[in-house]
């Protein structure tokens, strides 16, 4: 199968879901085709409310709906949707334990040439401070599926960070998660990868390349970044002793901040950090993974300077 | 058969109502230390004629009774005349007004709905209640088209200071694009916020005019004349086409002579002294009242 977004698996879960009787909306604000909740509208016009350029009045809406006993997803790019309406999101959606879904798509800098502006790098370390709310970050297009899925079935808030690039599979249509939930795609003994959403397949490509050079690389999945999968995270800290994390965001509060906040708790451990050291820029997404050290390369250069210490 | 009030009241027993709500206000915020007196009692008698002129359905044994009107207090800060208003309906013990703002109570500084039933959602953090009110508006009128039966009302009470709020004009474009019959915006105009009068610091300008601008039909009255509030709620209840608006005068601090128009009332509450002079002015207020035909 050819790479798929992530964000591909959101649309046709939805109405998944409908199909299966759940009573399910989504509010949008003007990018509907976009994040493909669009496709739900498509099926049925009354489960879809776009309230045009305006993502505050999209959580507002959302509470409400979820108030008349509904499951609610939200839209927009992950720059916008997490931001823009945060207070929303915190002081109703959170507060108030609403079944409200943040679900934007287009987070991290593969959005690419557009730039700055719409590359969502700060979302998940906004996300998880928020009590009640959880974090899911899926690696491939069936990962996403299952997150969707999960969402649906899980009471109260959850974010699920989902993307425009097309990523290799990684799992098949049997994946389904879980919360908490890490998966070990890759054992190994020389030192840990912990990775989310993209970074999984940059970082099978890296274990190929070290594997070549004779280091064994346990490559882990962190799907649900809150809350974290201790156990399976500590096991591994403790049988590598290093650890390096790798997300498409800021290395600032994101999921590698959530597995230094762990390890420095239960089981200290030398960590390095692949991610997002500022803003990005325009270009196109595989450039910019290159430009910032998060493919393969990059995952590699880490990996090494992280068994050099 | 929904254990709520069916038949106008007359507007003395209203009258009482809402200087009872005041009374307990003035209660609660001495015994909390802290709270926003101005603003709750703007919004008393906004509240008392919601809540006790059969208006707003409700049903006073279940606070989630389906098909109740649903009451999105955006201005959390009044949180102690909803409580006021709760006494009366039974859903808040008389023991319960002096926990306010304390460890444990379930009468939080802003409206909490995971503490206590009767509150709909969370709020106090600007801007957000007409969002809100749209969404369930919308989830009500689609449980009719799917189900049948009637459709609940949502009411929205904003102060004039958190019309400044951006978001606010967002919701208000998306409820006339939607023409939700079933959701009402009711500004508390008592023209004062923290920094100053609302006039001074930001204008709304022609609040009904930018209002009828954004679609909305809109009716202007005394927010203290609890016969006009009535017959408007009963205007908008019975409202078709789109939403509607009322804008309410009102004066900060309403009943209590020395809070009246003071924006230093805006978050202080009384002291024992002072909550004194209140209540005895209050108490002077509701023999004038019973003493009138």
């Amino acid at each position: 199968m050819a790479d798929r977004a992530t964000r591909a698996a959101f649309g046709p879960t939805l109405i998944e879901l409908v199909k299966e009787g759940m009573d399910i909306m989504a509010v949008d604000a003007d990018l509907a085709g976009s994040t493909t909740t669009g496709q739900l509208g498509a099926y049925d016009p009354s489960r879809l409310v776009d309230v045009g350029i305006a993502e505050q009045d999209m959580v507002g809406i959302a509470a409400g709906l979820a108030l008349t006993g509904r499951v609610v997803f939200t839209g927009s790019f992950a720059a916008f949707g997490t931001g823009r309406c945060l207070d929303q999101i915190r002081n109703t959606v959170c507060d108030t334990n609403l079944n409200v879904k943040i679900c934007p798509t287009h987070s991290g800098v593969t959005v690419g040439e557009d730039g700055a502006t719409h590359q969502a790098l700060e979302d998940i370390a906004l996300m998880r401070t928020l009590p009640n709310m959880r974090v899911l970050v899926p690696a491939d297009y069936y990962a996403a599926a299952a997150a969707v899925r999960l969402a649906a079935k899980t009471d109260g808030p959850l974010y699920v960070r989902m993307g425009r690039f097309p990523v290799p599979e990684v799992y098949d249509e049997t994946f389904t998660g879980g919360l908490p939930f890490a998966s070990v795609v890759r054992e190994g003994t020389d030192l840990t990868i912990l990775a989310c959403g993209l970074e999984v397949s940059m970082a099978m490509k890296a274990a190929d390349s070290l594997a070549a050079q004779g280091i064994s690389a346990e490559i882990i999945d962190v799907f649900s970044v809150k809350p974290l999968d201790e156990d399976v995270i500590l096991a591994s800290a403790a049988k590598t002793g290093r650890v390096l994390t790798c997300e498409e965001h800021s290395v600032l509060g994101g999921m590698g901040s959530a597995v230094a906040e762990l390890l420095a708790e239960k089981l200290p451990t030398p960590m390095e950090f692949v991610g997002m050291r500022g803003f990005g820029t325009s270009a196109p997404g595989d450039v910019l993974l290159k430009h910032y050290g998060l493919d393969e390369v990059g995952v590699e250069a880490a990996a090494k300077a992280l068994l050099a210490r | 058969m929904p254990a709520t009030i069916t038949e106008r009241p007359s507007t003395k027993e209203l009258m009482l109502r809402s200087n009872e709500m005041r009374h307990d206000i003035i209660t609660m915020l001495e015994a909390a230390g802290s709270g926003h007196p101005g603003g709750s009692l703007s919004a008393t008698d906004i509240l008392c004629a919601l809540w006790f002129s059969g208006v707003m359905a409700y049903d006073a044994s279940d606070p989630k009774w389906p098909m109740r009107d649903r009451l999105i207090l955006s201005k959390g800060h009044a949180a102690p005349a909803l409580y006021a208003a709760f006494k009366q309906v039974g859903w808040v013990a008389e023991e319960e007004l002096p926990t306010l703002r304390h460890l444990g109570s379930r009468l939080a500084g802003h409206p909490d709905s995971r503490l206590i039933p009767g509150v709909e959602v969370c709020s106090g953090s600007l801007g957000q209640g007409l969002a809100i009110s749209i969404g369930i508006a919308i989830g009500l009128k689609i449980d009719q088209e799917r189900h049948g039966g009637g459709l609940p009302h949502v009411w929205c009470i904003v102060g004039d200071g958190e019309m400044q709020e951006g978001s606010n004009w967002e919701s208000l474009m998306f409820g006339a694009h939607r023409k939700l019959e079933n959701v009402t915006l009711i500004v508390d105009l008592n023209d004062l916020q923290i920094d100053g009068h609302v006039s001074e610091v930001n204008s709304l300008g022609d609040i009904d005019a930018k209002l009828g601008a954004f679609g909305w039909d809109v009716r202007h009255i005394d927010g203290h004349d609890l016969d006009a509030l009535v017959d408007a709620f009963s205007w908008a209840r019975g409202h078709t086409g789109g939403p509607s608006a009322i804008v309410c005068d009102t004066v900060k601090g309403k009943g209590v002579s020395f809070m009246e128009d003071a924006v230093n009332w805006h978050g202080v509450a009384p002291k024992k002294d002072e909550a004194e002079r209140a209540l005895a002015e209050l108490d002077a207020a509701r023999k004038t009242i019973e003493s009138e035909a």
